[in-house]
């Protein structure tokens, strides 16, 4: 029974879906927007699951006196006051929620984000060392539309530009589309199995 | 890591009708190594349904009928006349050319044709990667995408995740989940879960599969805590990723875990190919189910894949030519045109 449900389920919320896509008319419509509103619901209510995980996870680091028990103790903290300052304040315009999440969790976000540039960089520097010859001559065109990219390039030589087009709209495209179609076709694959419930691997049942 | 030894009893797979001495003796059997004849005696076991599961079943449908189906005609105005998009036809047929290709390798599958899938080098090196987590007496980090449940890419991270569950639980590696969305997790908790029981360990670390934030950057700067201080021995991420991929990828470089990679996101390749050890690109993520299962009616199906690449491939060909030869044959085009 446990895994025949979600197969029949998985089932039942494939050919509606499909239905919707080729199907014209009133009942598919409302049929596939209730079915979408259904998800919604059911995804809001997932948010409770995901607060309880949290809260559990850092309790127990707390309460067990684990080594990493101040950064449990710190999220324990700003996971009340935000939660409270939502329920019991609003989330609207000028409210303590949105001045938190304002002053501070959008500039630490900004942070990661920012920082991603020295990721590049150093996942650049390895990527780019000529080892071997495909790995040169990946470095070439790197070096060919970055500097094509740039009002430098165009100094050093005109016809940069057009190069460095020309990497970015036939190889490389060519290449990126290959990987779509194929990527496309695994995926419509993989949905026609667990649509007809031949694959279940993901229900934990190899 | 709390993991509980429990040999005797698999009460999830046990059903409540009669033959439930049959399913007990088919367990101990298979605890006892004779894995096969248990494995069939569950299986048959299985495809009786019990009173209750029946019932249960017509409930379900009765509630999707009453709530779901029944509204919805009595809110349309019932008739079905102009039932089919015509403009979306060249879809239709291409599905159904591909669901027929599917389903026939899928029978042949079944009736014993061999399948051959050529090895993926990034699935064979999950068990290396594992392995040398277990030694070193590190974690593994299994990340099943930055994606919510009805992204396919997740579904195929969760699928591989129930082999690494496996492989961690027979080697009692502690492995570490950290998800981006509820569902997912629920999902994670499940897939891990059974994968210990098949292993003949009940899993109860609330810690394994763990929801760490609602938003990207939160959940990168998360997860590049936990490597920084778990230092894990693996790293595998598989899914859909966006901006994050890389942020997460160089940090577990730097700890220098074995990372593994799959994703058909092309935006997010390059980071891994940078970043990680081995990457499984586009396709390669959806055939890693296969590949892992061995089943032979997957297997099919991604013969059934290959004979449309062939396909396309050869429609792609005839356009690259009649556009080289001057002509312009609106009719190919027609074919992949989306509407």
């Amino acid at each position: 029974m446990k895994s025949r449900l979600p197969v029949l389920v998985a089932f039942i919320s494939g050919a509606l879906m499909i239905l919707a896509f080729f199907g014209r008319g009133t009942v598919v419509d409302a049929v596939s927007d209730r079915a979408l509103t259904w998800q919604t619901i059911v995804g809001g209510f997932s948010l409770l699951l995901g607060a309880v995980s949290i809260a559990r996870v850092h309790w127990k680091k707390v309460a067990t006196r684990h080594e990493d028990r101040f950064y449990s103790l710190c999220l324990l903290i700003c996971f009340v006051v935000m939660g409270g300052s939502g329920v019991f304040y609003g989330i609207g315009s000028g409210t303590l929620f949105d001045t938190l999440f304002q002053r501070i969790q959008a500039p630490m976000m900004s942070t990661m984000f920012s920082v991603l540039a020295f990721f590049i960089a150093s996942a650049a520097y390895r990527a780019f060392r000529a080892r071997s010859a495909s790995s040169a001559i990946l470095l070439v065109a790197a070096v060919l539309v970055m500097l094509g990219r740039i009002p430098m390039g165009q100094y050093i030589y005109h016809g940069l530009p057009s190069w460095a087009d020309w990497i970015m709209t036939v190889p490389s495209m060519a290449v990126q589309r290959g990987i779509l179609i194929g990527a496309a076709l695994g995926a419509a694959s993989m949905s026609l199995r667990i649509i007809l419930g031949i694959e279940r691997t993901y229900l934990g049942r190899g | 890591m709390n993991i509980v030894t429990h040999p005797k009893s698999r009460p999830d797979v046990i059903p409540a009708d009669a033959g439930i001495q049959r399913v007990r003796a088919a367990l101990d059997s298979r605890f006892r190594g004779n894995d096969v004849g248990g494995v069939k005696a569950i299986r048959e076991c299985g495809r009786r349904l019990s009173a209750a599961e029946q019932a249960f079943t017509g409930l379900i449908t009765i509630v999707l009928t009453v709530q779901v189906i029944l509204p919805s005609v009595s809110t349309g105005d019932g008739q079905l006349a102009g039932v089919f998009r015509m403009e979306r036809i060249n879809a239709l047929v291409l599905s159904v050319v591909f669901g027929a290709a599917v389903l026939w390798y899928i029978a042949q599958a079944r009736r014993g044709a061999k399948m051959y899938v050529r090895p993926i080098p990034g699935l064979s090196a999950v068990d290396e990667a594992v392995g040398r987590a277990t030694e070193m007496g590190r974690p593994v980090v299994y990340i099943p995408g930055t994606g919510d449940l009805d992204e396919i890419q997740t579904i195929a991270g969760l699928s591989i995740l129930g082999r690494v569950a496996r492989v961690t639980a027979r080697y009692n590696t502690p492995l570490r989940v950290p998800v981006l969305y509820p569902l997912p997790m629920a999902a994670a908790q499940e897939t891990v879960r059974e994968a210990y029981l098949d292993e003949g360990v009940e899993h109860q670390d609330p810690e394994t599969v763990q929801y760490v934030a609602g938003e990207s950057f939160s959940y990168s700067a998360r997860v590049g805590g936990i490597m920084m201080r778990e230092r894990p021995g693996a790293a595998i991420y598989m899914g859909l990723f966006t901006a994050e991929s890389l942020l997460i990828a160089e940090v577990g470089q730097s700890t220098g875990a074995i990372q593994i990679a799959g994703t058909a996101a092309p935006d997010q390749l390059p980071f891994f190919i940078a970043a990680c050890d081995y990457v499984l690109i586009g396709e390669e993520l959806y055939a890693a189910s296969a590949y892992l299962s061995g089943d032979p009616k997957i297997l099919g199906s991604l013969k059934g894949q290959d004979l449309m690449k062939i396909v396309i491939t050869v429609i792609v060909l005839a356009g690259v030519l009649a556009i080289t030869f001057g002509q312009n044959p609106e009719w190919l085009t027609a074919i992949f045109e989306a509407k």
